[in-house]
C-alpha cells in the first residue's frame, strides 16, 4: 500500500473530466449508431395516426368542410374540425405572445398550409388517403403579404375575431392588422441628437423571413389513459414543463395528471418552443378515441406551417461626430408576424430583446420602436439559434456601423474600435436599458484583426480590385467584419416570464451510496450535449468523475420545473442551478467529512474530490467515502442521504460576445461567392468543454452561412410558399460548408457561479452579419450601401448589374 | 408525403413489361431509379395505379461498347456511367456531366433511362444526349422503333414516347474532339440554373465540327443548331465565340423560379456557354 503514490491534485482533477476538458460527447455513441429515441421511434399498442388537411390558400373563407368521403374510407376513424373542438373550447389556443391562434380553421384560413381538419386513422397511409378525401369549399379573399400594405386604410382585415379590439396584449392597436407598438429608449432626446449631428447614416435593413428547419420535424404522441385519467405526451418540446402547465390551463386536466416527455430531439433552433395545433389535435383525438395518437409533420408541413424566424424591416439612423464618435441610434422596425402573433418571447417582450440593438458600442442615446403587423403568412417569429430577436438586432447595428463608416469615409474596423464599450465601463448600462455584465471588446477585436492579418487582407483586396478594373478578372474580394454582443440566459424572474411562468431553471442531484450520481434539470438538450457538459460542471463542483454522473432531462414527472432550452439559457440558468445544487451537496459533504475525520466542520477543506484536514492533507475523506457514509452512518444532526435541489433565478442575463471575419471572392457575372476564410473569435466566459464549443460554433456558422447566402421562406403575391422543400430552401451540405477557424478570449460572467455565458447561438448572431458584410464590402468601391439578404446567386448578380458592372 | 395506393409489378423481361403497359394504359407507369417519379408520387401530383418496376429486366442494363459504337441500357445507373473506365475512354463527357447530377445517393439509384425518358427540362442527360446526337430505342405494343434524342422532346414532361412504350437503350458514337459540360447550380443536389455542353473539333484553329446543347434553359433541352452552323468552318477567335454564345442564348427560353428571374438566367447561360466553349477548345 505504502508504495502506491497518492495521485496529485492535478492528476485527480484531470480524472474528473470537469470544466475545461474536451470530453467526448456521451450522447454520440447512441446517435451515431441509430440508437437514439426520437418521437417517431415511439410506438405504443393500439396507436393511431393523425395528419392535417391544410389550406391551399393564403386567405379565404371556409364555406363548407365535407368529411363524409374521408370517413367512409376503411382505416379512417375520425376527422376533427373546428366544430368538434369548439365544445371543448379548443378550436383556438393561446399563443406564447398573448395572442390566440386557430387550432383548426374557424370560418376562415389566414395562411397557406393552415390546419383545417385533423384526420385520424390506422396508419399514415390510411390517414393520407383520408386527408385527400376531405372536401373543403373556400371563398377566396384578398391576400396581404407585404407588411407595409397591411396597415393601409383599405387593406383586407385578416383577424376578424379581434378587428374591433383597440387594445392588444401589448397595448394600443391602431389598425385591425396592427398587433402592437413596443418602444424603448428616449425618443425626443434621440431625435434631437440625430437632427443636430454632424454625420447621419440612414438605412433600411431587412432581415428576411427564414425558418429554423431542424433535421427532425415537429411531432408528438399523445396518450390519454382513461382508467387513471393521466395524459402522457411525448413530443418535440424545447420547454416540456411550460407545455405541461399550458396544457393543463387550456384543457382543465389537473397538472399532476399530465406528463410531458421530450425524448431525444433532433435539433430545435427555436422551432420547437411553441405549441402547435398538432399537439392539441393529437391530445383531443386521444381523448376521443381512447388510444394513443401520433402526429409527425413532414418537411413541407414544417417549412410551411410551423414557426418561421426573423422577417424584420429595420429602418435605422445612426449619428456621429465627423471623427467617428457615435452619438445616437434610432430604429423603427416593422415586424411581420404572419397570421397570429405566435412569437416565442418572454411575455413582456413582444419584440424580444431587440433593444440590444446598440450592440457592442457605447452609444449615449437611443430609441427603438417596433410595430408588429398581421399578414397572410404562417405565424411564428421564433428565436432561430439566437436569443429573442438578438440576431436581428445584431445584424441591424452591424449594418448601420458599415453604412456609417461609408458616410464617414473611414475603415469600419477602426470605427468599431473607436466606439466599443471599454473594458473598464463594465458593468455597462446601455441606452436602451440593459446591464452588460462583462467584456473586453478591444482585446478580442485586436486579436481577431491580427489573427486574420487584416491589413494584408485589405492590400490583397486592393490588388484584386485593380485586376477587376483592368479587365483581368471578373471577381471581387469582400472582407466582412462583425462584432456582436448577445443577451442570453433569460432570465431574471423580475422581468422575464412566459405566460406568467418565471424563467428560472432548476437542477436536482442525488448521490448514490457508491459515489456515482444522477442529476436532473428543467432544460432539454436538442443536440447541445447537456449530458456531457452539465456532468462536467458537476464533476468540478462535487469531485465525482463526469463519467459517473447520469444526466436526465425532459420528463416532467421526474425533472424539476424549468423553462427549457432556447435562447442560450441552459448554461446561464440551468448550468448555474447545477453548480449551486453541487455546492449544496458539497456543504453537506463537508459536515459528513468533518464528522468522519473527527474534526470541526471548519477544519476540513475541499481538495478536488475530497475533504482533507487543514494542515494534514494525508487525513481525508473522498466524495465516494462520504457518499457511502451518508447512507450507512447515523450522523448526529445530519439527515441521511446526499441530495440537493437548486432553483436558480439569475440576477442578470449574460452577454457573450465575439469578433468574426469572413473573406469571400465574388464572381460578378454568375453571382457565385467563394468563401475563402471564416474566422470566429468567441468570448463565452468560462469554457466548459472546448470541443463542444467548437462544434457549436461550426454548426451555428453553417446556419449563418445558409441564412445570409440563400435560405429564405419566400411567398408570392398570392401568399403561396415558394420555398416549401429542401430543393429551394437552402441547407448547406458539406460541399458548400467552408473551413472554419475558431478562436477565443475568456471574460467570465461576474454573476454566474462558474462564469459561463453560453455559446450555442453566438455563431449565428455574429456569423450572419459577417457573411452579409463581406458581400457588401466587395461592392463598396462601386457605391453599394445596402442590399438585402439572402445573398444568393441571382441577388448578388443583381447588385452587380445595378451597379453597372455587367457592361 | 405519402403516395396513393398502387399495385406493384416486377416483370423479368421487356415483353411482359410492355404487355402490362398495354393492359393498364394511362394508369400504368414504369419505375426505374424512382428519383424523379417517387417525389411526385409522394406529393400526389400524379395518381398511378399500376407501377411497373424495370429493375428485374437484365436485357436493358449495362454498357456495351463495340469499336466506336456505344450502347447503354436504359436501366444503367448514373454511378455506373461514372465508374465505367471504358466509357470514360470513349466518351469522357459522360462522366463529367454525370458527376454534376444530384448527389451520390441519387446517382446510386437514378438511371440514364429514367433521366432521359422523364422529359424534365431540368434533367442533365437529355441535353447531353442531344449533344452526342444519341438515338433512343423504344419498344411498345406496336414493336420497336428508334428516335433521335434531338427529336424526342416536345415540352416539359412531354416526349414523343407513346404511353405503352419503354425505353430500352441509348446509343451514340464515340465523340471526338474537345468537350466540356458546364453547370451552374445553387448547391450540391440542385438542378441547373443554367448548363451547357460543348463538343468541338478544331483543326488549324478552324472549327471542323461542333455540337452545343443546353439544359434547363427552355421547356425542353436546347440543341443550338444555329450556333453550330455559325461556328463550323470558321476561324476561332474571341469575337466569334461571343457571337456563338449570343446565338445560343437567343435560342434559350428559360422561366423564372427560385433560382432567379429570366434575365439572370439568360445572362448566366451566356457565361456557362462561353466557359464550356473555351474549355472544350482548350481540350482539343
Ligand atoms: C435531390 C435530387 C436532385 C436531383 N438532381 C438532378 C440533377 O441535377 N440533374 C439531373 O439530371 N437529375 C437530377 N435528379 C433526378 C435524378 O437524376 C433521377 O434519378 C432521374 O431524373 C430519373 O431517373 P430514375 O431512374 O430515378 O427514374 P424514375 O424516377 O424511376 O422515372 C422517371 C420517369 O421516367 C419514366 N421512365 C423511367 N425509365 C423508363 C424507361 N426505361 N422507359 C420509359 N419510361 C421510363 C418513369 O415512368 C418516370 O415517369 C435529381 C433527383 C433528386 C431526388
Amino acid at each position: 500500500m505504502d508504495d502506491v503514490k497518492t495521485p496529485s491534485s492535478e492528476e485527480r482533477k484531470s480524472a474528473l473530466s470537469g470544466l475545461g476538458t474536451s470530453r467526448k460527447r456521451v450522447e454520440d455513441a447512441r446517435f451515431t449508431q441509430g440508437k437514439g429515441n426520437y418521437v417517431d421511434d415511439i410506438k405504443l399498442k393500439g396507436m393511431l395516426f393523425g395528419d392535417f388537411v391544410r389550406s391551399p390558400l393564403a386567405h379565404a373563407r371556409v364555406k363548407n368542410i365535407d368529411t363524409s368521403a374521408a370517413l367512409a374510407l376503411p382505416g379512417v376513424h375520425a376527422v376533427l374540425t373546428a366544430d368538434d373542438l369548439r365544445p371543448l373550447g379548443l378550436h383556438w389556443m393561446p399563443t406564447l405572445a398573448g395572442d390566440k391562434q386557430m387550432v383548426l380553421a374557424d370560418g376562415k384560413v389566414l395562411f397557406q398550409g393552415q390546419e383545417v381538419a385533423f384526420v385520424v386513422g390506422d396508419d399514415r397511409y390510411a390517414v393520407a388517403d383520408g386527408v385527400s378525401m376531405v372536401k373543403v369549399e373556400y371563398d377566396e379573399l384578398p391576400v396581404v403579404t407585404d407588411p407595409f400594405k397591411a396597415e393601409l386604410k383599405d387593406a383586407p382585415i385578416l383577424r376578424e375575431d379581434i378587428a374591433d379590439q383597440k387594445e392588444g396584449a401589448h397595448g394600443a392597436r391602431r389598425h385591425p392588422n396592427h398587433i402592437f407598438t413596443w418602444e424603448a429608449g428616449e425618443k425626443e432626446e434621440t431625435n434631437k441628437v440625430i437632427d443636430e449631428a454632424e454625420v447621419v447614416a440612414d438605412e433600411m435593413v431587412y432581415y428576411h423571413r427564414t425558418h429554423p428547419c431542424p433535421l427532425e420535424t415537429c411531432g408528438c404522441v399523445a396518450s390519454m389513459d382513461k382508467v387513471n385519467g393521466k395524459l402522457t405526451v411525448w413530443g418535440t418540446f424545447q420547454a416540456p414543463h411550460a407545455v405541461r402547465t399550458v396544457a393543463s390551463l387550456i384543457s382543465n386536466i389537473p397538472e399532476h395528471n399530465i406528463r410531458i416527455i421530450s425524448p431525444d430531439i433532433g435539433g430545435g433552433f427555436g422551432n420547437k418552443v411553441g405549441v402547435y395545433p398538432g399537439y392539441i389535435c393529437s391530445i383531443v383525438a386521444s381523448i376521443v378515441t381512447g388510444v394513443p395518437i401520433k402526429w409527425v409533420e413532414d418537411r413541407m408541413d414544417n417549412l410551411m406551417a410551423t414557426a418561421f424566424a426573423r422577417d424584420y424591416w429595420m429602418r435605422g439612423k445612426i449619428s456621429a461626430t465627423k471623427d467617428g464618435k457615435i452619438t445616437g441610434l434610432w430604429c423603427h422596425t416593422t415586424a411581420d408576424h404572419g397570421a397570429f402573433d405566435a412569437c416565442a418571447d418572454p411575455t413582456k417582450f413582444p419584440a424580444g430583446f431587440m433593444n440590444i440593438c446598440t450592440g457592442s458600442y457605447d452609444i449615449p442615446v437611443a430609441y427603438l420602436a417596433v410595430d408588429g403587423v398581421y399578414t397572410n403568412k404562417a405565424p411564428g417569429g421564433v428565436a432561430y439559434r439566437c436569443s429573442f430577436r438578438v440576431t436581428e438586432a445584431s445584424y441591424f447595428i452591424e449594418r448601420m456601423i458599415e453604412v456609417l463608416a461609408l458616410k464617414l469615409g473611414i475603415d469600419s474596423a477602426e470605427l468599431r474600435s473607436k466606439n466599443f464599450i471599454k473594458k473598464e465601463q463594465f458593468p455597462y448600462t446601455s441606452a436602451l436599458g440593459w446591464e452588460y455584465d462583462s467584456g473586453d471588446y478591444h482585446r478580442a477585436w485586436d486579436k481577431a484583426l491580427e489573427a486574420v492579418n487584416y491589413r494584408q487582407l485589405r492590400e490583397d483586396q486592393k490588388k484584386q480590385l485593380q485586376l477587376f478594373k483592368d479587365g483581368k478578372s471578373r471577381k471581387l474580394m469582400g472582407i466582412g467584419l462583425s462584432h456582436f454582443t448577445e443577451i442570453v440566459g433569460a432570465g431574471p424572474v423580475k422581468n422575464c416570464d412566459i405566460l406568467g411562468l418565471g424563467m428560472f431553471d432548476a437542477c436536482e442531484i442525488r448521490i448514490h451510496p457508491t459515489g456515482s450520481a444522477i442529476a436532473r434539470l428543467g432544460t432539454i438538450s436538442q443536440g447541445q450535449g447537456h449530458a456531457t457538459t452539465f456532468a462536467q460542471i458537476l464533476a468540478s463542483e462535487i469531485g465525482i468523475p463526469a463519467s459517473d454522473i447520469t444526466l436526465e432531462e425532459g420528463d416532467t414527472d421526474t425533472a424539476p420545473y424549468g423553462l427549457g432550452t432556447y435562447g442560450s439559457r441552459s448554461t446561464p440558468v440551468a448550468g448555474a442551478a447545477t453548480a449551486m445544487a453541487g455546492r449544496k451537496i458539497r456543504a453537506k459533504a463537508q459536515m459528513i467529512a468533518a464528522y468522519l475525520l473527527e474534526v470541526h466542520d471548519d477544519d476540513v477543506e475541499w481538495d478536488v474530490d475530497r475533504f482533507s484536514v487543514k494542515g494534514a492533507p494525508e487525513k481525508f475523506k473522498t466524495m465516494k467515502e462520504i457518499a457511502f457514509a451518508s447512507y450507512n452512518q447515523a450522523i448526529p444532526g445530519v439527515e441521511p442521504g446526499l441530495e440537493a435541489v437548486s432553483y436558480y433565478d439569475p440576477p442578470n442575463m449574460t452577454y457573450p460576445n465575439g469578433a468574426y471575419v469572413v473573406v469571400m471572392e465574388i464572381d460578378v457575372d454568375t453571382g457565385v461567392s467563394d468563401i475563402k476564410k471564416v474566422y470566429a473569435l468567441d468570448d463565452c466566459g468560462t469554457r466548459i468543454n472546448p470541443m463542444i464549443i467548437e462544434g457549436q460554433v461550426h454548426g451555428g456558422l453553417t446556419e449563418a452561412l445558409a441564412i445570409s447566402m440563400g435560405q429564405e421562406i419566400a411567398y408570392d403575391e398570392q401568399g403561396n410558399v415558394m420555398t416549401g422543400t429542401l430543393m429551394d430552401f437552402f441547407i448547406p451540405t458539406a460541399w458548400e460548408t467552408p473551413t472554419y477557424e475558431t478562436d477565443y478570449t475568456v471574460t467570465p460572467s461576474p454573476h454566474h457561479p462558474i462564469g459561463a455565458k453560453g455559446v450555442g447561438e453566438s455563431p449565428n448572431v455574429g456569423g450572419v452579419s459577417a457573411f452579409s458584410n463581406a458581400v457588401h464590402d466587395a461592392f463598396k468601391p462601386f457605391g453599394l450601401t445596402q442590399a438585402h439578404m439572402p445573398h444568393d446567386h441571382w441577388r448578388v448578380w443583381k447588385i452587380a448589374k445595378d451597379l453597372g458592372l455587367h457592361n | 408525403m405519402i403516395p396513393s395506393a398502387f399495385k406493384f409489378y416486377k416483370p423479368d423481361n421487356i415483353s411482359k413489361a410492355v404487355s402490362l403497359m398495354k393492359d393498364f394504359g394511362e394508369e400504368a407507369r414504369v419505375i426505374a431509379g424512382g428519383h424523379s417519379l417517387i417525389p411526385i408520387m409522394k406529393q400526389r401530383l400524379t395518381d398511378i395505379k399500376h407501377l411497373i418496376d424495370l429493375s428485374g429486366i437484365d436485357e436493358i442494363k449495362g454498357i456495351n461498347i463495340t469499336g466506336d459504337e456505344i450502347s447503354i441500357g436504359a436501366m444503367t445507373t448514373q454511378v455506373e456511367l461514372i465508374n465505367n473506365e471504358e466509357l470514360f475512354q470513349k466518351a469522357p463527357i459522360i462522366r463529367e456531366a454525370s458527376l454534376q447530377i444530384a448527389d451520390p445517393q441519387v446517382r446510386n439509384l437514378g438511371t440514364i433511362g429514367g433521366n432521359v425518358a422523364n422529359g424534365d427540362p431540368a434533367n442533365d442527360m437529355p441535353g447531353l444526349m442531344q449533344l452526342l446526337d444519341a438515338t433512343y430505342k423504344l419498344s411498345g405494343t406496336n414493336g420497336s422503333r428508334e428516335v433521335k434524342a434531338r427529336d424526342f422532346y416536345e415540352g416539359a414532361y412531354f416526349t414523343s414516347r407513346e404511353d405503352d412504350e419503354i425505353l430500352l437503350s441509348i446509343s451514340f458514337e464515340s465523340p471526338s474532339g474537345g468537350y466540356a459540360y458546364e453547370k451552374q447550380k445553387r448547391k450540391i443536389g440542385d438542378y441547373a440554373t443554367a448548363a451547357a455542353g460543348v463538343i468541338i473539333k478544331v483543326e488549324n484553329n478552324k472549327c471542323s465540327s461542333a455540337s452545343i446543347a443546353l439544359t434547363n434553359l427552355s421547356d425542353t433541352p436546347v440543341y443550338c443548331n444555329k450556333a453550330v452552323d455559325m461556328i463550323v468552318g470558321k476561324e476561332i477567335d474571341n469575337d466569334l465565340l461571343d457571337r456563338v454564345t449570343k446565338t445560343c442564348v437567343d435560342q434559350s427560353d428559360p422561366v423564372a423560379d427560385q433560382r432567379g428571374p429570366v434575365e439572370f438566367k439568360k445572362y448566366v447561360a451566356g457565361i456557362v456557354i462561353k466557359k464550356a466553349l473555351k474549355r472544350a477548345i482548350e481540350r482539343v
